[in-house]
This record gives C-alpha cells, sequence and structure tokens, in this order.
C-alpha cells in the first residue's frame, strides 16, 4: 500500500481570473520513503499539503493518504497523520509542556504513550518545557511543533516547509531528526524551497506553477543533467556573463555562487570555451569542471517548459 | 470595565429632569402672579433663571439658550381670575431637547392646575353640592413606589454588560484563532465541531455568569437594589441567556475572516439590540414594525425578565415564556455556529 496516492489534482483560486494553483499534479509516495516536494515559494506544495491533510478539497483528481480518500475518509485521515503547517502554529500563550499535553489528549493519547518516539526531539526542548511557546526560538518553535505533530505516533508525517527560517545548524539538526523518524517506519512528505536539500531525501518531486517537472532520487534527477557543465569567473562577473551569452556554444549561463555556471550545448563545444578563454586573456577568465546539483537541473527544467 | 459601566451609567441614564431653566415675563406683577411663581420654584425642578417685563427679552434668553421655557403672565391675569373667574397663561418652549422640552412643559402644566385648585379652593365657597362633576385621580405606583429610575435602569444595565461581555469575548475568539493560524493545527485533528465549539464556550459562559455577579453585587452596595425575586430564578435565565448571547458571538466569529471585521459586525449588531432592547425607550411606544424586530432580540427579554425579577419579584413561573424563547434562541445560535464551523475550505 502506499503512503500516499496523488492522481490528476487540480486546484485554482478565484472565480473571475482563476490563478492555477496546481495543474494536473499526479505522483505516489511509497510506505516509508522520505519525499521531497522541492519548488520556488508560490509553486503550489502548501495547497497541496492543505489537500492531503483534509483542509481543503480539490477541484477535480482523487488522492489517497494511507489508503484512505482525502475527500471520504477524512475523517479517518485526520487521526493517522501528522501536519506541521509552514507557519508556527500551536499555542503561543500556554507552554511547551501544556501545548503537548493538549494535541495528545485531541488525539486521544498521553505524552507517555508515545514518548519514546519523540524522546530524541523533546530532550533538547525540555529544559524549557515552562516557557510559552511563543516565547520559543524559531528553531525550537520546530522542535515543539515537530513533537506535537508526531504526538500520535502518525503513520504519514506531513512537514510543510519546516526549515524555512531556520538557521543552518538547526536545519541540519531538523534533517537527521527527519532520517530517525523515517528509519522507524514513518512515511514523510516534506516541502522545501531549498535546493540543498534535495539531497537528503530518498526522492523528490521538482515543483514549478503547479506542474511537477521531474520525479526521481536526487541521483538519477542530477544523472539526467546530460549537458557538460563548467564554472567560470573573472574579476569582472557581469561582463563576463554577457560576453558568454552571446557565444553560440552556450546554452545557458547563471551566476552560481563565485563562479558562473556555464552550461554547453555539446561535448565539442569544452574546446570552444578553452578557446573562448583564451581570447580573453586580459580579463584574466578561469574555469573549472563543475558537478550538476539538483538546483542546475531544476533551471534547466524550468527553462525547457 | 464592565463595573464602571455599572457605576456611571445608571447616573447618566435618568430620565428625571431637573434644573429647568425657566424665564418667566410678567406683565401683570399682582400678588397671585408672585404667588405663580413662587409655587413654580419652590417645586425643585425650575430655575428661575430670567424674570422680566417683556416677552421679547425672555424668548432673547431662550436663543441664548440661557431658558428652555417662558411662561408668559398676561396684564389683568389677578384681575381676571378673580372678576371672571378665568385666566390665560402662555406658555413657550424651547424644543431643541424633545425630551426636556416634553416633560418640563407637562410639570409646569400641572404645577398650575395644582395652583388652580389651590386658588378654587381658597376663595370659593363649595356649595353643598358641587355643581360641576369633579374627578379626583390618585395615583399608585406599584413595584417601585419612589419611581426610582435606578431601580428600573440598573437592573437593564446589568443585561447590557453581560450580553456585551459574552459576544464581544466569543467573536473575537475563533477568529483570533484563524488569524495566528492555530485553527489550521486543530483542524487537522480528528476533534469534533461540537467539542470545539463548546471548548469555547464553556469558559466564557463561567466568565458571564462571573458578571452577572459582580452587576448585582454592585447593584446592592451602591445603589441598594436587592431582587424581590430569588436569586436562582435570575441565574437560571442568565445561564441560558448566556448560552445565547455567546453563540450569537461564535456565530459572527465563524463568518468572520479577521478581529476587526469580528469586531465591527458585533459593534453594529449590538447598537440595534441595544436601541431596540427597551431599556432606554418604551417597546410599545415603537411603531409596529420595530415592535417586531425586537421579538427576535434576546437582549429584549433579558431586560424584561431582569426588570419583573426585581422589582415585582416573578418566579420561573412567571417567566417561562421568556425562558422558553432564549432556550430557542440558544439553541438556533449555536447549531447555527457548529453548523457554519468548517474544518475545511
Amino acid at each position: 500500500m502506499l503512503a500516499v496516492s496523488v492522481n490528476h489534482i487540480r486546484k485554482s483560486y478565484g472565480k473571475k481570473q482563476p490563478i492555477v494553483a496546481l495543474d494536473d499534479i499526479s505522483f505516489d509516495v511509497g510506505k516509508g520513503e522520505l519525499f521531497g516536494l522541492i519548488g520556488p515559494d508560490g509553486a503550489g506544495k502548501t495547497t497541496l499539503f492543505r489537500i492531503l491533510t483534509t483542509l481543503l478539497l480539490a477541484d477535480s483528481g482523487s488522492a489517497q493518504v494511507d489508503g484512505f480518500d482525502v475527500q471520504k475518509d477524512y475523517k479517518a485521515i485526520r487521526s493517522r497523520v501528522g501536519y506541521m503547517p509552514g507557519r508556527f502554529s500551536l499555542y503561543p500563550d500556554l507552554t511547551v509542556e501544556e501545548n503537548l499535553s493538549f494535541f495528545a489528549t485531541i488525539f486521544n493519547t498521553t505524552i507517555k504513550e508515545n514518548y519514546d518516539l519523540i524522546h530524541d526531539i523533546y530532550v533538547q526542548i525540555e529544559p524549557f518545557k515552562d516557557r510559552r511557546a511563543g516565547k520559543l526560538s524559531g528553531g525550537m518553535k520546530q522542535k515543539l511543533a515537530l513533537s506535537c505533530a508526531l504526538i500520535h505516533r502518525p503513520s504519514v508525517l506531513f512537514l510543510d516547509e519546516p526549515t524555512t527560517g531556520v538557521d543552518a545548524l538547526s536545519r541540519k539538526e531538523f534533517w537527521e531528526m527527519l532520517r530517525k523518524l523515517n528509519e522507524q517506519g514513518i512515511s514523510i512528505l516534506v516541502s522545501t524551497p531549498y535546493m540543498d536539500e534535495a539531497d537528503l531525501c530518498d526522492r523528490v518531486a521538482l515543483v514549478q506553477h503547479g506542474s511537477i517537472l521531474s520525479i526521481d532520487t536526487p541521483q538519477q534527477i542530477v544523472n539526467g543533467f546530460s549537458y557538460p557543465m563548467k564554472a567560470v569567473k573573472s574579476p569582472n562577473m557581469l561582463q563576463l556573463m554577457k560576453n558568454l551569452q552571446r557565444e553560440s556554444f552556450v546554452k545557458d549561463v547563471y551566476p552560481f555562487g563565485e563562479y558562473h555556471h556555464v552550461v554547453l550545448q555539446d561535448a565539442p563545444a569544452i574546446a570552444a570555451l578553452q578557446n573562448f578563454v583564451d581570447d580573453h586573456k586580459e580579463e584574466q577568465v578561469q574555469w573549472r569542471d563543475a558537478e550538476p546539483s539538483i538546483e542546475d537541473c531544476f533551471i534547466a527544467l524550468m527553462k525547457n517548459t | 470595565m464592565p463595573v464602571v459601566q455599572l457605576l456611571l451609567l445608571p447616573w447618566a441614564a435618568d430620565y428625571e429632569i431637573k434644573h429647568i431653566k425657566l424665564a418667566v415675563a410678567d406683565h401683570d406683577h399682582s400678588e397671585y402672579a408672585r404667588q405663580l411663581i413662587q409655587k413654580i420654584t419652590a417645586s425643585g425642578y425650575f430655575n428661575l433663571t430670567t424674570y422680566t417685563a417683556s416677552y421679547q427679552d425672555a424668548l432673547l434668553e431662550v436663543e441664548k439658550d440661557q431658558a428652555d421655557l417662558v411662561l408668559e403672565i398676561p396684564r389683568g391675569f389677578e384681575k381676571d381670575l378673580i372678576s371672571e373667574s378665568k385666566a390665560q397663561l402662555f406658555m413657550a418652549i424651547n424644543a431643541i431637547n424633545g425630551v426636556k422640552a416634553n416633560l418640563g412643559g407637562a410639570y409646569l402644566r400641572s404645577i398650575i392646575q395644582d395652583y388652580n385648585s389651590t386658588v378654587r379652593t381658597e376663595w370659593i365657597q363649595s356649595p353643598r353640592f358641587s355643581p360641576e362633576v369633579h374627578i379626583n385621580v390618585v395615583p399608585t405606583t406599584w413595584y417601585n413606589p419612589l419611581m426610582n429610575y435606578k431601580y428600573f435602569m440598573v437592573p437593564g444595565i446589568i443585561v447590557l454588560l453581560i450580553t456585551m461581555v459574552g459576544s464581544n469575548l466569543t467573536a473575537i475568539n475563533i477568529v483570533k484563532e484563524k488569524e495566528i493560524g492555530t485553527i489550521e493545527q486543530i483542524n487537522v485533528t480528528p476533534i469534533k465541531k461540537y467539542h470545539f465549539i463548546l471548548g469555547k464556550l464553556i469558559p466564557f459562559w463561567v466568565i458571564g455568569l462571573l458578571v452577572l455577579s459582580i452587576g448585582l453585587f454592585i447593584a446592592w452596595i451602591f445603589y441598594g437594589i436587592v431582587p424581590a425575586g430569588s436569586f436562582i430564578t435570575i441565574y437560571v435565565f442568565g445561564a441560558v441567556y448566556l448560552l445565547a448571547v455567546l453563540g450569537l458571538g461564535l456565530l459572527l466569529s465563524t463568518v468572520s475572516s479577521t478581529q476587526q471585521q469580528a469586531m465591527l459586525f458585533s459593534f453594529f449588531l449590538m447598537m440595534i439590540m441595544i436601541l431596540l432592547g427597551g431599556l432606554y425607550t418604551s417597546i410599545d411606544s415603537m411603531p409596529a414594525w420595530a415592535q417586531w424586530i425586537t421579538k427576535f432580540n434576546p437582549i429584549t427579554y433579558f431586560i424584561d425578565v431582569m426588570r419583573m425579577v426585581v422589582l415585582k419579584g416573578s418566579s420561573l413561573f412567571d417567566i417561562r415564556l421568556q425562558l422558553l424563547k432564549i432556550f430557542g434562541f440558544a439553541v438556533v445560535f449555536n447549531g447555527w455556529a457548529i453548523l457554519n464551523y468548517k474544518k475545511r475550505s
């Protein structure tokens, strides 16, 4: 049985000039998978999460979570999924412990019963258990929210941009926690706008403008990048980019950290790039090999559509 | 806050008009005229601000807002009264403040009438059989013998207070959850809709009953008002009434999406409900269509019941109809709120 199965889901907002949020989306998430939805803001990630957690009705199409239909069996879904919305949505005037026991009670369980599941996470915020949730730092809020989403031992966990606005170290810790939960058999669907987090998922779907550009393991997606790519830099980066855009052997060039990534048309174009560098000696152009990342794939896929 | 309101409002909401500024234009300057003026000022309702011999001067005072009433005593007032047994007086009233004009006029008229009969008994020898039929009316006022306005207003104001506290608190409550996003997390839980609404209802219900108790306490301490009926009657009705008002607040809360919206909505409704509630103006004197609206106004019933119980000592049996209607309101508002609260959009 699949953890999540989405078939031709469509959703648009507004009546006069509808804005399409999801355009015929279909994908499956296997049991025990850590699945990432990667895409920029406004790609439709949150809308999809709201449909899957039964908060929103799709215009057409169907979806199952843990084998239950999101439209008909929404009650069954609500008691077996954990949802962590992108916005912090616990009660700010309850303490850490009160929030946790409140959600445990709503799900008809106790903190004790499922303590083993949240232990690793909760132990980090336990020193602050008498502090009001609204007064916690961003990283601690996320940990508390995750604890609350896990308190009823859900079979599927939905995390909507859990690492947005969280510092780099907390992000790393958060992903380690997700991996541990995943090892305990919980299927996880996580969305993020950060491309570098894609590598931490079992499989990812690249989403843009409500459509899926590609679904595969991060490695396969990177392997699918079929063009040779080099990184170039010079003291005058802007001029370098303008010059490269004029060359016919260049398929695409865009800034990437301190280098520009140059996507070449084909293998012989590498020689052409060498010629280009030789021709522009006075500009001190350097180049080196570059491994394509998920971000490069995403940019390539975006430009193809 | 409600305590302060209860301490302030009854003093302002007093219909007794005092300190009416009176201008007298006396063209007669006779003994009888003097007696009349003395009688008027001795009543305590009027302040004689101007005494002139010219009607024009008196009217000028009205224009300057220095006088509310002008009494003109014509030349030969005493002479006519004695020789022809009748005399005329002229009264001009400044009607900018309608209530003041109305009551001031009425007070003055009754004082003059009183004076009239005093004069009559003074020098008319009553024959053995009165030549004219004389009906003398002696009124007694039941339930509020001194016609004390505070006895009448305070119970009504207590009703207003618990209504405002009840409906406003609940109106902004669910909306607040919408605003800070906590409702999102609640909606994905298996919690039942009526559980959620009940969870919102019960704390405010307790607060409402507390406010009612404070109100009754203040009425006793500051105004010496002790309900003639039993406290049980008030609390039973108050408990059901609160359910209705809280239900109304929750209903507003489910239809609004921001706190401002809910506040404005509730403010607008309160305005209408209070003005049509029979606290300040008598419902019987409203036009038929307005009277019809008051039937759908829960405030009307509670003000009615409060006055019945506090002043008249009515029992639960006497107010059973009102109780039943309020219970109906409670069921409708809360049921509607539960139906209207959707866990998904």
